[in-house]
């Protein structure tokens, strides 16, 4: 009876999942969508828990309980964390599927045909070099590890032999899965692969690699549905997959770069060392001389970028969004796609900041609207307003879209100080004569900048 | 090929394009919930690993499955968790303020 019921909550819980994905499209289906999200894993668990397979439930709870302990902390992380909190849970979801892959290959070796054994090798190859990708990937966004790409001679070949090396064994495996020597070789060399996949890859390529890791500890899941013979996790494995393809998809568009040259290329390291470093003339201001230029513009439009998170001025800049709105002045959010660390990131940090969703605009929207802003004000983003990615076709960053800040009738920067962005290429549009260079740190700045608002809208 | 295998392999394909289909429409706005969402939803590896766990088949396997389900709950509760505390952050202009 019970062997009748099970797959019919599998399905509804398939069905939950595929619904839970679509009302997240928009804000205001999002949170109804969790919830349904929410049903369908309860559906899962509680239906695998009736299996009669099951003889005992002592480690299941144990498990559950701890999970429930670390899960529930790593909910409450500020959103600034919230990149490094994302790889860490990729690393967790592929670490489960790899660890239930090597359990099932010594279970059933060697009664395991072909096909089985193919899909529960890839299902171990992407868990484990997921699990320490991820793992690096979250020492570098939580700066354990360097962010700058490390390179070396060769490290291209190093990694496409050691991932030939790991296929090699992968596929010795599956023509006579009873050489159960290889198999810790070969989870050694997916291991060894996660790691120096992403040594080379610099922070500013964290949003495209967490979006794939995102999409490989899916199709990690989804093997392992075709290992145990069960659709649900096909379905989910394949949902998550897509997602973290269209992900890195449109993070690789908004840089104009492919997966190819994100992952082997080690973008930022060839150009700093031959950045230049001619002196040129900027012209600085204080928040005294920035704050009456805000104050009497019309449209202002802020660029947040990875400076912001860094110097956790969202509150900040809410408070001037807050000042400027009081004074009249309309306060857009121009938000490209790869601002920040993961993708979306601004948007949560704004949106933490009680910033309202509708002022966030995205950049195919809001570059039309730069032509009839008074002020452009750049809190802690570089490249993605860098005009040369328009016209320098020997910029590292050609053919890059950018936001046309440039376009403003005033750009104000607000800006630590003169060094390079991450792609270690120099602006020039800190060089133009409509731009105001306001150096510190953003935080400070934007809180100053309020402070000179509220004065000077107090003697007006 | 055994032709569960191969019905397998039609859902598999299915349900990419689909996910594709939906994916597709989900506003940037959302995209970071949209990581933690399919975050959770990919921790339906939870399944194998309860079965692996619970079968107690041998010592092994019941210390990797007892690991394996522990990974997954740290992102299920976290996954919706957070993605839930995210969405509840996106508000509107003039919807009054904390």
């Amino acid at each position: 009876m019970i062997d009748k019921v099970i797959p019919l909550i599998y399905l509804a819980a398939a069905a939950s999942f595929i619904l839970a994905l679509k009302w997240l499209s928009a804000v205001h289906t999002a949170r109804r969508g969790v919830i349904v999200g929410v049903v369908g894993m309860a559906l899962a668990v509680g239906g695998t828990l009736l299996r009669p397979e099951i003889v005992s439930y002592r480690w299941i709870a144990v498990a559950f309980v701890l999970g429930t302990i670390i899960g529930v902390p790593m909910a409450m992380m500020p959103m600034t964390a919230v990149p490094q909190r994302t790889a860490l849970s990729h690393a967790f979801g592929a670490l489960a599927a790899a660890l239930v892959g090597t359990a099932e290959f010594y279970l059933r070796t060697p009664k395991i045909d072909s096909f089985t054994m193919s899909a529960l090798t890839l299902e171990v190859l992407l868990g484990f070099l997921t699990f320490t990708a991820s793992l690096m990937a979250f020492g570098k966004l939580q700066d354990i590890l360097p962010t700058r790409p490390i390179t070396y001679r060769g490290q291209n070949v190093v990694n496409l032999v050691l991932l030939g090396l790991a296929v090699l064994a992968g596929v010795m495996l599956v023509a006579s899965p009873a050489r159960t020597w290889l198999f810790p070789v070969f989870g050694t060399f997916a291991l060894a692969f996660g790691v120096l996949l992403i040594i080379p890859i610099g922070g500013a390529d964290m949003p495209t690699v967490i979006s794939l890791l995102n999409s490989y500890a899916g199709l990690s899941a989804c093997a392992m549905g075709f290992v145990l013979d069960n659709r649900l996790l096909i379905i989910a494995g394949a949902l998550d997959g897509s997602s973290g393809l269209i992900l890195s998809i449109i993070m690789c568009r908004a840089m104009n770069r492919s997966f190819a040259n994100v992952l082997f290329g080690a973008f930022g390291q060839v150009q700093a060392s031959s950045a230049l470093t001619e002196e040129r003339i900027v012209r600085n201001a204080t928040p005294e001389e920035a704050a009456p230029i805000l104050a009497s513009a019309r449209l202002v439009i802020v660029v947040p970028g990875y400076g912001m998170a860094v110097a956790q001025a969202q509150h900040k800049v809410r408070e001037l969004f807050d000042t400027l709105t009081k004074l009249g002045v309309e306060v857009k959010f121009a938000i490209h796609p790869v601002a920040g660390r993961m993708p979306g990131h601004m948007n949560v940090l704004l949106a933490e900041a009680d910033i309202p969703y509708d002022r966030l605009v995205e950049m195919d929207e809001v570059n039309s609207d730069f032509a009839q802003a008074d002020v452009a004000l750049v809190i802690g983003a570089n490249d993605v307003t860098n005009p040369a990615a328009r016209h320098d076709t020997t910029s590292p960053i050609y053919g890059m879209p950018i936001l046309d800040v440039d376009k403003a009738r005033t750009v104000m920067v607000i800006k630590r100080s003169m060094s390079p962005g991450f792609a270690g290429i120099d602006n020039e549009l800190y060089y133009m004569d409509r731009t105001l260079m306001v150096f510190g740190d953003a935080k400070a700045v934007v809180g100053n900048l309020v402070k000179e608002l509220a004065a000077g809208a107090a003697t007006r | 090929m055994t032709s569960d295998f191969e019905l397998s392999l039609f859902v598999f394909m299915l349900a990419t394009f689909l996910g594709l289909e939906i994916i597709r429409r989900v506003s940037p706005l959302l995209h970071t919930p949209l990581m933690s969402l399919t975050n959770a939803i990919s921790a339906i590896a939870v399944v194998g690993s309860i079965l692996v766990a619970g079968k107690q088949e041998s010592p092994l396997s019941t210390v990797l499955g007892t690991v394996a389900v522990t990974c997954s709950m740290i992102n299920i509760v976290g996954g919706y968790l957070i993605t839930y505390r995210m969405l509840k952050m996106f508000k509107k202009s003039g919807a009054g303020k904390r």
